[in-house]
């Protein structure tokens, strides 16, 4: 196992490597320049030209990435250009409210997509099950912030009840942390509700037509005890991959809602960038997510060993 | 009875959850939402004007432009000129102090005159007539000129971006290339550094030792009395969100909501709509003379016949209230404005654009007109453009990109069809272009000058003449002989005015008329 965990680890060096390479092309070939959105709009060129010497963006690509490689290789992840910050302390500045906006998302997903799933199964072709399918489907189709905008209009503006924007950390008061995150990872999870639910059910009917099920049902086990203790268990291997896929895809979700919420996370500091053409940070950024989406899909491969025995690395 | 327990547990509810989320914040603080993110806070070093926003708030300037468009003294208490006009004498106020405690000296205001005049247009010009700038004692210092120069007092109080604010020495002496790294002025608001986080909000706190002038407060002079105890610059990108926070009250002023938000907040009977800035903004559309065809000005100036500036408004503004047609360069109203030789750009006249084509011998290359899709206020100016040209008998290639990607290739001077470009639009805050030497897109020192880069001795001697002349009214005719030779040359379009008013809190008061919006004199009741 732990051979495995270290050839996996190994091999997220090219795939970082790989990101690293694209991601800087990709951004000095994207039409924009940083110099000339720094310096304003009554700028000169001769202004514009002068910042752009002094970011070095007049050097050859080439000596362009083998500088900022060499810094990131040294632990040197670069300073903004705009903000005149490193990049670390941009990213540390910002990661609390997506995680937390993540972890609340998940969490909230998991906890109403799992046992609605093993209910809409148990009680499969009745009109539980379509119900939720029904609002399975709904949360498919409409865009996220379609719905954020609504519970804002609804829940802000004509009730009165919650923030309209904004986040406040932990160490700020944990009542005003968690209302201002009700909303945004309501409005998060419905996709993820959606997805997670279809996923649990149809995994579920298929486990309960298998041999064991109809032996742990004719032992005479409560139909709960089957449900939760045989089907629900190795039903696992499915739903915790769409679980762990959904972990990868909140990344961009995250994007989105943070915007409609005003929440100053790592995706609203990536749209900034991405806006502003702020390559130290983009790039970084992007680098980093990479990261977690290879640590996430790792975790998922360990998980299920953890959950069928008969899988083994 | 149903509707009424509904109800009960509705402020049931909202009261639990009101009890839950702390107060936050004192009544005295004000949440405002700029047009744009605050990211460089150096306004001598960019020409952003959410940055010279904040220069406002933490700086002070030696001369202000007030209500009526006069340049009155702010930290300066008394200053002469000699007859001869070459020597001009300064002398600060009493009292006046950096937010480290320091006194405000001569020396402090030399050094911050040099760093801006390395990098702002009228400072640039006025050093062109500078022969010495010196202390005389710790409060006083001269400014020896080798000739007479019209401007002075205008350039120290200009207005708008790149405003001449004072800074301590050590800092002002950073070179004008590189940004400032600390944000102590001697203004009316103190930043806070240590509570700022970049992409979520600016904190300045009321300066308890500011001491504000006597006399009352007009545009961006007089006595800058704070009431408040602390202002935040709410980072806050979606305009939508604005509104909604605006509404649901969580901040106080929106700074600049589009124009198709403006109904919905005027229907609401806790938001009032504030014209802050009636001088307004004012449309360009800008012509690269150094590639083909716009480097023939029959070409150029067939374009400006073909277009119309209410075309653009409808086009832009929409709503008659928020935008009016102007003939004058210098913006209507102000005292270098006329009318004259500006009605070609009132109303199209395709014949005479094609008859001008056919002198030119307009090959019909394709005209590049580049147009932002994310400045919303700018997106419906290319279509027209593309829609008139056409009518005048030009072929026109629109593209359509990003406001960053567009600012990026404006710097191009390669042909058209290569990468460069042939038209842009963009607007001015009024405030910057009320005279010929403020107006950076009259420059016409080819490289030296804004994107485009017209190259015209002609209208530099004019200019210099205008820069020279220290008598109003010959002022006023030379203004008026530079928008002609602008029109003759057809340097640039200028195609209508329009206003974006703010919207505001209705316990909001005492918000002041200026072109640049700013928190001393703002007061706010209540919650």
């Amino acid at each position: 196992m732990l051979a495995f965990i270290a050839r996996r680890l190994i091999a997220t060096i090219p795939v970082i490597l790989f990101v690293a390479v694209f991601v800087f092309m990709l951004l000095r070939l994207t039409p924009g320049d940083p110099a000339a959105i720094i310096a304003g709009d009554n700028a000169t060129a001769d202004q514009v030209d002068a910042i752009r010497a002094k970011l070095g963006l007049d050097e050859p690509l080439l000596t362009q990435f083998m500088i900022w490689s060499g810094r990131v290789l040294s632990g040197d992840f670069g300073e903004s250009f705009f903000f005149k910050k490193t990049v670390a302390e941009l990213i540390s500045q910002r990661i609390e409210p997506t995680l937390m906006l993540s972890l609340c998302t998940i969490v909230l997903a998991v906890l109403v997509a799992v046992p609605v799933g093993v209910l809409a199964a148990s009680r499969q072709g009745g009109w539980v099950d379509r119900i939720v399918m029904g609002f399975s489907v709904m949360g498919f189709s409409v865009p996220t912030f379609v719905i954020g905008y609504l519970l804002i209009y609804v829940f802000a503006i004509v009730l009165g009840w919650l923030p309209v924007q904004g986040y406040r950390r932990i160490s700020e008061g944990f009542g005003d942390f968690i209302i201002r995150l009700i909303m945004p990872s309501v409005t998060l999870a419905v996709i993820y509700v959606a997805l997670i639910s279809r996923i649990t059910r149809a995994s579920v009917i298929e486990t309960l037509g298998e041999d064991y099920i109809r032996t742990a049902r004719a032992k005479g086990l409560p139909g709960r005890v089957v449900l939760l203790r045989h089907a629900l268990r190795n039903a696992a291997v499915p739903i915790i991959t769409v679980i762990g896929i959904g972990i990868a895809l909140l990344i961009g979700g995250v994007v989105i809602t943070e915007s409609v919420y005003n929440i100053p996370g790592l995706g609203r500091l990536t749209v900034d960038a991405v806006l502003a053409r702020d390559f130290p940070v983009i790039q970084i950024v992007i680098m980093m997510f990479s990261f977690v989406f290879v640590l996430i899909n790792l975790i998922i491969d360990l998980a299920y060993s953890v959950l069928d025995p008969r899988i083994r690395y | 009875m149903a509707i009424v327990t509904t109800s009960l547990k509705r402020v049931a509810a909202a009261g639990v959850l009101a009890a839950f989320i702390s107060s936050g914040a004192a009544a005295q603080t004000l949440r405002v939402v700029q047009h744009g993110n605050l990211t460089i806070l150096d306004p001598i070093w960019t020409t952003a004007y959410v940055t010279r926003n904040h220069g406002y708030l933490i700086y002070d300037t030696l001369f202000s432009t007030d209500g009526n468009y006069e340049i009155k003294p702010q930290m300066v208490d008394k200053w002469s000129v000699s007859q001869d006009k070459l020597t001009w004498s300064f002398t600060l106020r009493d009292g006046l102090e950096w937010h480290d405690g320091q006194p405000v000296t001569s020396e402090d205001c030399v050094a911050s005159l040099k760093r801006w005049a390395a990098r702002d247009a009228m400072g640039l010009k006025l050093w062109d007539f500078v022969k010495e700038l010196k202390t005389v004692d710790a409060k006083t210092f001269e400014l020896v000129l080798k000739e007479p120069y019209g401007l002075v007092l205008e350039s120290l109080g200009k207005p708008s971006s790149q405003v001449p604010f004072m800074m301590p020495k050590r800092i002002a002496e950073t070179s004008p290339t590189e940004q400032i790294k600390s944000q102590i002025g001697s203004g009316p608001f103190i930043y806070k550094t240590d509570e700022s986080k970049p992409g979520e909000k600016h904190v300045y706190v009321k300066n308890p030792k500011y001491k504000p002038r006597a006399e009352p407060a007009s545009g961006l002079a007089g006595g800058k009395v704070v009431k408040l105890d602390r202002v935040e610059l709410v980072e806050m990108p979606d305009t939508q969100v604005q509104a909604n926070a605006l509404i649901a009250g969580e901040i106080d002023i929106v700074e600049a909501p589009p124009h198709d938000l403006l109904p919905m907040l005027k229907a609401e009977k806790n938001i009032v709509l504030d014209d802050w800035n009636p001088l307004g903004h004012q449309f360009i559309i800008r012509f690269n003379h150094v590639v083909k065809p716009f480097d023939n000005p029959k070409i150029r100036l067939a374009a400006l016949y073909a277009i119309n500036q209410e075309d653009y408004l409808k086009a832009t503004v929409g709503n008659a209230a928020y935008y009016k047609t102007c003939a004058a360069v210098f913006i209507c109203g102000t005292p270098f404005a006329t009318d004259k030789g500006g009605d070609i750009l009132l109303k199209s006249n395709f014949e005479k654009s094609k008859e001008l084509l056919k002198e030119a011998g307009y090959d019909g290359t394709p005209i590049v007109v580049m147009q932002s899709t994310t400045l919303p206020i700018l997106t419906n100016t290319a279509p027209v453009t593309k829609s008139l040209l056409e009518r005048g008998g030009f072929k026109v290639d629109m593209q359509s990109m990003d406001w960053q990607t567009l600012v990026s290739r404006r710097t191009k001077k390669d042909p058209a069809d290569k990468g460069g470009w042939n038209i842009l639009h963009t607007y001015s805050v009024s405030a910057d272009v009320l005279n010929p030497i403020s107006t950076s897109y009259l420059v016409a020192a080819g490289d030296k000058g804004w994107f485009g880069w017209p190259t015209d001795p002609e209208m530099e001697k004019l200019r210099d003449a205008f820069a020279k002349e220290t008598d109003p009214a010959k002022q006023k005719a030379l203004a008026e002989k530079v928008q002609l030779r602008a029109l003759e040359t057809a340097q640039y379009g200028w195609i209508g005015q329009w206003y974006g008013p703010g919207a505001h809190r209705s316990n909001i008061k005492g918000w002041l008329k200026a072109p640049v919006p700013v928190f001393w004199n703002i007061e706010k009741t209540g919650s």
